[in-house]
């Protein structure tokens, strides 16, 4: 293969097995992939995560009644082959409302995080780009909001803008923002210090080019990782909210909301409570498996 | 020969101290086992100092870590070989064991004397560390000696600057910090591990004609690992030249230099520009086309073929053995199936002269 | 004995006046406590298709100077004149026009290279940033060239940095240096992170070049063998200031600033015998540790600082 020439040398180590000389290469997705499957704990996060997903999307289809058709026959009935979950206080099949519970569990999480980001990533490169005053009245505002614990604010906003299911999420999103913020900046300010950023000033990029082009994609990991964290603690937010009935309104279902029910069946019918709470913890884990696998694959480290 | 006995220790008769056997060496990594260390095998004498030159990823630094059980493991792993020191198998003692051997009787100096020291801690307090743990010394003993350790690297004011912070060092102070720490329970063996590479050249070579004399009052044998030709070649006994985790040639040090055997030497060599020559009729550098190998895959036959112009078809087949080089020095090591001196002969008149660059 | 291979005087392209670059040092109470001169009143020259070479250790403000005549990192005074215009005096906006005439070659191409930014949109940027008029496909053609100019294969444009070998790196950073053709590369320790086999084709790729393009370099390096190979004139700092200047062979073979002669005699051979009567013999030799004085002529062409 090789010419003698260095336009056929072998890179070093760090080139991908196997190479042939491509056009293109399969760029760093692919092995993005295959260091994510390395991680058997990532893998089952991930699937965990596409199966809660896939039931929230095709509730309708998946689950067996409606969820808030109420059955006298059915109140507080024990796990059957006609409930497996068994049936709630006035008779709902619990298995249904779990079903049709995750679309608000995880459309909470995705949402109010998705609300985080987009609105902490833009004031965090400000912040860690512009510098100066502008950075020091950001960060001590983040800071300000910092200092109340996370799921203390995402109550007080919800009680402040009135319970509704889109309060909560608003809620969520408004105390997680600051979060996104802190990191974005401490991000940009460690992606700047790197040489290829003042390589990007020498040729003459402007500096908006440099905080697009040059530094934003090399947060995009982190971010990510948090991100995937987060909706962990949102989910628990938007459970929280909804137990303290904040959240989901009913008859509507939600992990939270039916646990607040469930308390006070606890004697008589637990499985109203442990399949909310179950669910809440499956979801909760799956999302920090897969965001702490995503920190180790995503490590430029691993990479050479 | 006999004329210059301080340039042949490898001849001299010292006693076998370290003893490396078919040492291999494997890191698993994604996309396949990186093979850093690919059958390396050599002899030190007692008192002899090694010169090991190689570049990144020729194994020099890692197959000496791995003999001490100092990679991380995993992903590193010895897929191989033995390592006789003092006649004990360093690859199969307990970590215990070989804790008591690093650091005792085999010291270390290793590049950045920054993230060598710990900062938090003073100089005196890492110098009696070693003490206490290696010699069983008491706090007041361990101090004394912690001083005559500094008096010996020639720190001046030794015994007020026991008590200061590694940053209150300069760089050079701090790798003479290093190895006062280095030889502080008088090991047989020092390991010198690229050791001056992150110093001004100035300092380096203060740092160079201390070990020199150190070595000559305490008669220690020393592993010195370094990219820079050089430096080898004026503390070196014997010279090792390293590539894709093997040895190329190895030898007596004058032999290395005057008369080398191996076309990877021959271009280290050629490559460098001479300190001595000015611009007016000098000539394109000399160099050596291409990359170091992919060690994940790296080539069949002899690594260095690739991208050796006097490759044979057998050296891109078949790696050849480290074996006596016909008619050079003994003990003068090649791994090659050509015949450099001769294929140097045959390109121009004089050619070998301009290996001599000074 | 003087004979210089230097290109005989012409208007200098690059003209470095009395600069100076100076920080602040803070007092723990916040207070301003003093400055710290990184580098103190230095001058020098570079001509159209010349190499400067700069030498001397860590601290000694070799890389201060290369960051401030590229204005990355202004000086606190003195002036930077490139073809005529005073550097220090451009607004934002025309300094990054100029950059087209000016570029860097940086000393670590692990770090230079942004890790998720294929190679050839590395170089290609240059031309989205100064040939905004430039298509598509000629951009991709003028890569390419660039690519096989610089001793890269034009189908591995596509791939990121880390599937590079640190010499490849170098390359494609001097082949983004080199696509606006500029007059002037300030090359800061472009060898020092490559290994040893590596350094010579990129030294010889950098002279190449100089030949080809008219170049002019400044080559900043504690690397005192590879200076002598490839720089006309030389200029020793030591603690921010310019000790001696002159032209390349004049200062190997005849130093005369104590400080250059204890750089030069530190510097290994790669020669037993040789290196061995060195070691012998090596003894510092001694100077005033004070501050350097201003420069004197010794010889036509050959500065050197008094005191």
């Amino acid at each position: 293969m090789s010419t003698g020439t260095p336009l056929a040398e072998a890179p070093g180590l760090a080139a991908p097995a196997g190479q042939p000389a491509l056009v293109r290469e399969p760029g760093s997705l692919a092995s993005f992939w295959r260091r994510l499957r390395a991680r058997p704990s990532a893998v089952l996060g991930l699937a965990i995560v596409v199966l809660l997903v896939g039931v929230a999307a095709f509730a309708d289809i998946v689950a067996p009644y409606d969820p808030t058709a109420t059955d006298w026959g059915a109140v507080r009935a024990a796990p059957s082959l006609a409930h497996p979950f068994g049936g709630d206080e006035v008779g709902r099949d619990v298995l249904s409302r779990i079903i049709h519970g995750a679309r608000a569990s995880l459309g909470a999480g995705l949402v109010s995080v998705g609300l985080a980001v987009a609105l902490g990533l833009p004031i965090g490169l400000l912040a860690g780009y512009a510098g100066g005053w502008i950075d020091a009245l950001i960060m001590r505002l983040t800071d300000a909001l910092l200092a109340i614990p996370f799921l203390i604010l995402a109550i007080a906003l919800a009680a402040f803008l009135g319970p509704s299911l889109t309060n909560a999420m608003l809620a969520i999103g408004l105390s997680a923002t600051s979060t996104f913020v802190r990191l974005t900046r401490a991000q940009v300010r460690a992606v700047a210090a790197e040489e290829f950023v003042e390589a990007a000033r020498s040729v003459g990029n402007p500096p908006w080019r440099i905080a697009l082009v040059h530094i934003l994609p090399n947060i995009v990991p982190a971010i990510l990782v948090q991100a995937t964290l987060t909706i962990a603690a949102a989910i628990i937010a938007e459970a929280s909210l909804s137990f303290l009935g904040l959240g989901q309104q009913p008859p509507e279902p939600s992990w939270g909301a039916m646990l607040t029910v469930a308390k006070n069946f606890m004697d008589q019918a637990p499985w109203m409570a442990i399949w909310p709470g179950l669910s809440i913890f499956l979801a909760v884990l799956a999302f920090n498996l897969l965001g702490d696998g995503l920190r180790d694959a995503l490590d430029p480290r691993q990479r050479t | 020969m006999s004329a210059d006995m301080s340039t042949d220790i490898a001849e001299a008769p010292g006693a076998p101290l370290l003893d490396v056997r078919d040492l291999r060496v494997v890191f698993d990594a994604e996309g396949g086992a990186v093979h850093a260390v690919n059958g390396v095998s050599y002899t030190l004498r007692e008192g002899e100092t090694l010169g090991i030159v190689g570049e990144s990823g020729s194994g020099k630094s890692v197959h000496v870590l791995a003999m001490l059980g100092l990679i991380p493991r995993p992903p590193g792993r010895i897929a191989g070989g033995q390592v006789l020191f003092e006649g004990e198998d360093l690859l199969a003692l307990p970590e215990r064991r070989l804790r008591r051997i690093r650091g005792g009787r085999i010291g270390f100096v290793f590049q950045d004397p920054m993230s060598s020291l710990n900062p938090g801690m003073t100089v005196a307090q890492q110098i009696v560390e070693p003490l206490r743990i290696h010699l069983g010394l008491s706090a007041r003993a361990a101090r004394a000696r912690a001083r005559e350790l500094l008096d010996l690297v020639r720190i001046p004011n030794a015994a007020a600057r026991l008590d200061q912070y590694p940053h209150e060092f300069s760089g050079g102070q701090r790798q003479r910090v290093m190895i006062a720490i280095g030889l502080a329970c008088r090991p047989k063996l020092l390991i010198a591990d690229e050791a001056t590479t992150a110093l001004d050249v100035t300092v380096q070579a203060e740092i160079v004609a201390l070990v020199q004399e150190l070595k000559r009052e305490l008669g220690m044998a020393i592993i010195w690992i370094t990219h820079d030709l050089g430096v080898v070649a004026g503390i070196s006994d014997t010279v090792q030249v390293m590539y894709a985790g093997r040895i190329l040639e190895r030898g007596p040090v004058d032999a290395i230099f005057a008369d080398p055997r191996n076309a990877y030497t021959l271009g280290l060599l050629r490559s460098l520009p001479d300190l001595g020559r000015g611009r007016a009729g000098r000539q394109r550098l000399h160099q050596i086309e291409g990359s170091p190998p992919d060690m994940r895959h790296p080539p069949p036959g002899d690594p260095f073929a690739p991208r050796n112009a006097y490759a044979t078809p057998r050296c891109r087949a078949e790696m050849p053995p480290l074996a006596q080089a016909p008619g050079a020095a003994p003990g003068h090591l090649v791994a090659a199936w050509y015949d450099l001196p001769a294929l140097i002969a045959g390109e121009r008149p004089g050619a070998r002269e301009g290996l001599r660059p000074c | 004995m003087l004979m210089s291979t230097a290109p005989a005087p012409a208007a200098p392209i690059l003209s470095v006046r009395n600069l100076s670059k100076h920080y602040p040092l803070r007092a723990w109470w916040g207070g301003k406590a003093s400055v710290f001169r990184a580098v103190e009143d230095v001058s020098f020259e570079i001509r159209p298709g010349e190499t400067l070479g700069l030498v001397g250790e860590s601290g000694s403000g070799k890389s201060t100077i290369g960051r401030a005549v590229t204005m990355l990192n202004p000086p606190t005074s003195g002036t930077v004149a490139f073809e005529g215009t005073d550097l220090a005096g451009l607004g934002a906006r025309e300094m990054r026009r100029m950059r087209a005439r000016i570029q860097t070659v940086f000393q670590d191409p692990y770090a230079a290279l942004n890790p998720r930014m294929s190679a050839g949109d590395y170089v290609a940027e240059v031309f989205r940033l100064h040939r905004p008029a430039m298509g598509r496909g000629e951009r991709r053609a003028a890569v390419a060239g660039l690519f096989e100019r610089v001793g890269l294969d034009p189908r591995f444009m596509g791939r990121y940095p880390h599937q590079f070998s640190g010499g490849q790196r170098q390359r494609i950073c001097i082949a983004r240096a080199i696509a606006l053709k500029p007059s002037f590369i300030v090359a800061d320790e472009p060898i020092a992170a490559l290994d040893v086999s590596i350094q010579a084709q990129v030294v010889n790729l950098l002279q190449d070049l100089q030949e080809e393009l008219g170049l002019s370099y400044l080559f900043i390096s504690h690397d005192l063998r590879m200076v002598r190979y490839l720089c006309h004139r030389v200029a020793v700092l030591w603690r921010g200031r310019i000790v001696e200047l002159a032209d390349s062979d004049q200062l190997y073979e005849d130093p005369r600033h104590p400080y250059t002669r204890r750089l030069l005699s530190a510097v290994p051979l790669p020669d037993p015998v040789a290196e061995r009567a060195r070691l012998a013999v090596a003894g510092a030799e001694s100077f005033g540790e004070g501050r350097p004085g201003d420069l004197v002529a010794v010889a036509p062409g050959h500065w050197v600082a008094d005191g």
